[in-house]
């Protein structure tokens, strides 16, 4: 028998809420299974399990708070994986215990946690190749919230155990329904995503607000709640984006590198594949760029990885982050794990399946820390092109700008041609622009031959 | 607001539950009224198609272009 604990954020974390359970005794449990989740200042963060087992019984109620490190519920048998030994450990604040997955702010990635937190090690995906983390000294990697690593370094894991299910029914991702119809038909009210991140956001008790009510809460409810209490600017959200990229732009040295791609073949590929499909298998102009960067990307290790420690530690899957706009403001990008190795329909059905669980409000923490580089696209109502800012630690960041009907020289012919300007900002650490460009050319190939991707 | 309306209202709701509809002009661009990226789109019109039981052929997008649109849409394939 384990005990499950509230899992730790960091230094500034010293409680959450249990506002979800997603198994109930007896239930069996494998290695990356999301058993519940809990809400903290930053919002809503789903809680997975790190050995296999089977689930005895909860020890908390629903909207019970508990201080860190207080257990949550206990596990019955199975193999636990435990953590190493000589696992670092954080020194001042009280050690996540093996089996909980510390939650991140449930912004970029890496956020630079207050300089007083304890030694860090940048969370790194578990076949990256020579990075063991040892106790780091604190000031050099303000890293993160910690990974538990020992629970999944295993390389012979089977690819089951990655919390992002390869095949999934696009339209209801079984980890937020049943929780949904739970939490509404017990102790929660009904309250929208947006509105509950607003709510979380600006610090608003939503459950007192709401008893007596049976209509669904909106986020113009929030407001109203809120209209009184103005002139809290930076949110919790705003501040955690402030902080990585504001690390970025000191710690990086970027460059840029710009290269107009002509996607008029890719458009006509994925509207004749779209022809014979139903909606709910189409793809999008996106994911068939996501999957012609990560396969660039798997031949150009200088910009897959994480720099840490003075060095650059590549990674050999392509877990491409994919920056998602949130409605109610910010931009996450959680990794689509082994990018490279999808095939374009697992990788658009995944890429359905994230943004969807984004836009409730709810990701992992190895989706958020385990990311090697980032997509960001501004989409089809975006400018021309977007250059990125790198998450550190991760190295190179690739922007997609609008896609739109341009004069282009084919052949020697003037044509209207369905182009798209691509860029590449990439630390100069790590690589330098005669590789940044024939990586960029290298997703300029794969996307002429879409039908090889 | 008709039967197609109202169901429309209610798919979108899911998508953009911080847009009202009162606010939206319902004859301007969709996307741009309800803040919604190809991805939301595509969820629209997957959700439409099986409350429905219609193809939404991606042929058909231009005819989706505005909520009015749409609704019309809607009315024609399913009557």
């Amino acid at each position: 028998m384990s005990e499950f604990r509230m899992p730790s954020l960091g230094s500034d974390m010293e409680a959450g809420t249990l506002v979800e359970k997603a198994v109930a005794s007896g239930d069996t449990l494998r290695s990356g299974d999301v058993i519940g989740a809990v809400e903290t200042q930053k919002g809503v963060i789903e809680i997975e399990v790190y050995e296999n087992g089977t689930f005895d019984r909860w020890l908390v109620e629903i909207g019970q708070t508990v201080p860190v490190g207080a257990p949550l519920a206990l596990i019955r048998g199975g193999e636990e994986v435990e953590p190493s030994p000589e696992e670092p450990s954080p020194s001042e604040t009280p050690p996540a215990p093996p089996e909980t997955v510390p939650v991140p702010p449930e912004t970029e990635p890496d956020i630079p946690e207050e300089p007083e937190a304890p030694p860090e090690t940048v969370p790194t995906p578990p076949e990256v190749e020579p990075f063991h983390p040892k106790p780091v000294e604190p000031e050099i990697v303000p890293g993160p919230p910690e990974l538990p690593e020992a629970p999944v370094p295993d390389p012979n894991d089977t690819p089951q155990e990655i919390p992002i299910p390869t095949h999934i029914e696009p339209e209801f991702p079984p980890e937020i329904v049943p929780f949904q119809h739970e939490a509404t038909s017990q102790v929660r009210p009904r309250i929208t995503p947006a509105a509950r991140r607003l709510a979380a956001e600006r610090g608003i008790d939503v459950s007192a607000f709401a008893k007596g009510t049976s209509d669904t809460i909106t986020r113009r409810d929030i407001e109203a709640i809120d209209a009184s209490k103005s002139g809290r600017v930076a949110t919790d959200f705003r501040t955690a984006i402030a902080a990585a990229m504001a690390r970025s732009k000191k710690e990086i040295p970027h460059y840029y590198l710009s290269h107009d791609i002509d996607l008029t073949i890719a458009e006509r590929f994925v509207a004749t594949e779209n022809a014979k499909r139903e909606p709910a298998d189409r793809l999008l102009m996106g994911a068939v760029c996501a999957k012609a960067v990560a396969a660039a990307t798997a031949k150009f290790p200088e910009f897959n990885g994480h720099y840490s420690n003075n060095s650059f530690h590549p990674s050999k899957p392509v877990n491409l982050g994919f920056a998602i706009n949130v409605r109610s403001g910010g931009l996450v990008a959680p990794a689509l794990f082994d990018a490279e190795s999808l095939s374009l329909n697992d990788l658009m059905l995944n890429l359905r399946d994230l943004t969807k669980r984004v836009r409730a409000g709810r990701f992992r923490a190895r989706e958020l820390s385990d990311a090697t580089i980032t997509l960001t696209s501004l989409g089809e109502r975006g400018t021309d092109a977007v250059f990125g800012v790198i998450y550190p630690p991760q190295v190179a960041i690739v922007g997609m700008g609008a896609a739109r009907a341009r004069p282009a020289v084919v052949n020697g012919e003037l044509a209207v041609r369905t182009m798209a300007t691509f860029t590449l900002a990439a630390d100069h650490r790590v690589s330098d622009g005669h590789r940044g460009a024939l990586f960029l050319r290298a997703i300029d190939r794969n996307l002429q031959t879409p039908e090889e991707l | 607001m008709t039967e197609t309306e109202t169901a429309l209202s209610e798919e979108l709701f899911k998508i953009a539950p911080d847009v009202e509809l009162a606010d939206i002009d319902r004859s301007a661009d969709l996307r741009e009224e309800f803040d919604i990226d190809s991805m939301d789109f595509l969820n629209l019109v997957t959700a439409l198609g099986k409350r429905f039981g219609i193809p939404m052929p991606e042929a058909d997008y231009p005819q989706m272009r505005t909520f009015n649109d749409l609704a019309r849409y809607l009315s024609s394939a399913t009557s």
